[in-house]
């Protein structure tokens, strides 16, 4: 089917500001939830479900933490593994000592107890923008680490550095196989990035990147700079620190400071910047391109394996990598996502030139 | 012009207003008041003040010393979005819109202090927040038919041509159903055709809503078609006000215009 807009008349203002306007968009998106929910569980392997999808998915949703805080609202961070650790500490300590509450209820609040981290670490940014705001948060990220890896009690009172997660029931029943962690992962992710969308299609959203665009003028409107700014730091630490919960308990199944070092936060500042700044289909974007491609590289270049020396495979494979990021941004600097636009924009008109 | 609108009692009024930049006097001791319904033009050679006193009134900048009363309560100093929640409404010199962002959600950026709704409502996008929603896009749309922008209705303002982003810049002050509008060099950079339609919304907008509007503009014909008073400043002083007819016969002006001719010694 041709994507074409003619012969769908919008009659109301709620039609016009439906999340997917566009009768192709809305059976696309049900097509790829019907992939997500139905055919990979029932027909993929645990490998592609454990290894590929359920990172694939966490890193997505940490990637619309941030975007919602740098792509939509402007402010820079460094901090976003930070956040994620404290999600993750959070989510483990309280399905340790309080295990009374359901596993979904202390995702939330381990998301709501990053977002007061987030809060307090946004705080700085009524005064500070851009690349100083990102040194700021970048304090955030060393001092989150610190504080995790010295004081013992967030890790149980031992010393060990690796720390197996507790196991998960949902609703009475007992998270077990890839495929329950998988389907825990999708649901969870699917719904916070319906909010999103959601989010930053309304008020909440346009209030953001008015306080991105031009800040002097958003706030002649009457939008609040400080309160504007910490919202976006609650919600996008809140996005992050479930990620980092679900990193822990749905990924490793286990918990480990290491594990939301810096590395984590330039790799979902990258995510960003190639799938797509202000954009939550860029989001998941990225985090295919970040953590699917290097392994989708790493298998073709495998098959050449008896005819190529294993150690120049693993070098290629890091300057393809490279390569591709450099190609990208060089096509298309505003992300994956911008270039998903204008192809749609383009194949509305095809194949007439206006 | 104005035939047949009645200009009312005084809706803002401006006591001895100075602003100063470290050595350099701003303003000093500026007084003058703006009335119900009147289109007050604020006029002066480059320097003057006139886009700080517009600064002064919506709170952009705070006055050294000196009072404004809006709707009868002075106020000595003013936070932006305090002015905006008065009633204030302003347009930039520089177009200030928000670039990334379509015609539409710039527009719609102008009803933020008019839409309430909770951050969960909106993340469910259900309910009251969808309503409050579709209300509002209502306010939107009737401004976009109002200055003639349908057409460019989801276009991201970033692509407009200047003269567009100088309209939709008054769509979204509009937006806010302002009790006074404040328009910095609506026309500036505008050809002919672009400044009369301007000039046309401009009235339009003073006749239909009964806004009361306050402008800087620097072309003299189209300040002496459409203004009802006007105050003219030079190096930070008030050295004029009144009817744009007797303005133009000021002395004062006229010397502040075209240079004061010094005796010879």
């Amino acid at each position: 089917m041709l994507y074409r807009e003619a012969g769908q008349f919008k009659t109301s203002y709620d039609a016009d500001m439906a999340i997917f306007p566009i009768a192709q968009d809305r059976w696309g998106m049900i097509a790829i939830v019907v992939i997500a929910v139905v055919i990979i569980p029932l027909f993929t392997s645990d490998y592609i479900m454990g290894s590929l999808m359920i990172p694939f998915l966490i890193w997505g949703l940490s990637a619309i933490g941030l975007n919602i805080l740098t792509g939509y609202a402007g402010q820079l961070s460094l901090g976003h593994g930070g956040f994620m650790a404290v999600g993750g500490f959070a989510a483990y300590n309280l399905a340790v000592r309080v295990p009374e509450i359901p596993i979904l209820g202390t995702f939330i609040i381990a998301g709501l107890i990053a977002a007061a981290v987030g809060v307090v670490f946004g705080l700085p940014s009524l005064r500070i923008k851009g690349f100083y705001l990102a040194v700021t948060t970048l304090a955030a990220q060393f001092f989150i680490e610190w504080v995790f890896a010295n004081f013992p009690w967030f890790t149980g009172g031992t010393m060990s550095m690796t720390l197996d997660t507790p196991s998960m029931v949902v609703f009475g029943y007992a998270i077990e196989s890839t495929r329950d962690h998988y389907l825990l992962t999708l649901g969870i992710v699917l719904v916070l990035t319906l909010a999103a969308k959601n989010m930053v299609r309304s008020q909440l959203g346009r209030a953001w990147m008015a306080i991105r665009d031009m800040d002097v003028a958003a706030e002649v409107i009457g939008i609040r700079p400080l309160r504007t700014k910490l919202t976006a730091f609650a919600v996008s630490s809140f996005y992050a620190g479930v990620a980092g919960a679900l990193y822990a308990f749905a990924f490793l199944k286990s918990l480990d400071i290491t594990a939301y070092d810096l590395f984590r936060s330039f790799l979902v500042l990258f995510m960003i910047i190639i799938g797509g700044l202000g954009s939550i289909l860029g989001s998941f974007l990225g985090a295919a391109f970040i953590i699917l491609l290097p392994i989708f590289i790493n298998v073709v270049a495998h098959n050449f394996s008896d005819q190529i020396k294993p150690d120049f495979i693993t070098n290629a494979e890091l300057m393809i990598f490279g390569g591709l990021i450099i190609f990208f941004l060089i096509v298309e600097p505003f992300g994956l996502a911008r270039l998903w636009m204008t192809a749609k924009e383009k194949l509305r008109l095809w194949p007439f030139p206006h | 012009m104005t035939n047949g609108k009645s200009i009312g009692d005084t809706l803002l009024r401006v006591d001895d207003v100075s602003v100063s930049f470290g050595a350099v006097a701003a303003l000093t001791d500026v007084s003058f008041e703006i009335r119900e319904r009147e289109i007050l033009a604020i006029i002066g050679p480059n320097g003057a003040g006139k886009t700080t006193m517009l600064n002064v009134l919506n709170g952009v900048y705070q006055p050294d010393h000196g009072t404004m009363t809006f709707n009868d309560r002075t106020y000595t100093r003013m936070r932006p979005s305090e002015a905006a929640e008065h009633g204030i409404a302003r347009t930039f010199q520089n177009v200030a819109l928000f670039r990334g962002m379509t015609t539409l959600d710039n527009i719609f950026t102008g009803r933020t202090l008019k839409m309430k709704s909770n951050l969960f409502m909106q993340a469910i996008y259900w309910g009251p927040a969808q309503k409050v929603e579709r209300e509002h896009r209502q306010a939107v749309e009737r401004i976009i038919d109002f200055l003639e922008i349908e057409e460019i209705r989801k276009v991201p303002v970033g692509r407009l041509p200047y003269g567009l982003q100088k309209r939709v810049e008054l769509g979204r002050a509009l937006a806010a159903e302002p009790k006074l509008l404040l328009l910095d060099e609506p026309m500036a950079g505008m050809n002919l055709e672009e400044k009369e339609d301007m000039c046309r919304f401009i009235l339009d907008v003073n006749e239909e809503f009964g806004t009361t509007i306050a402008l800087i503009e620097h072309d003299m014909g189209v300040v002496m078609d459409i203004s009802d008073r006007v105050v003219v400043l030079d190096y930070g002083r008030k050295i004029a006000d009144g009817h744009p007819d007797v303005v133009r016969q000021d002395s004062a002006v006229i010397d502040a215009y075209l240079g004061v001719a010094h005796d010879a010694a």
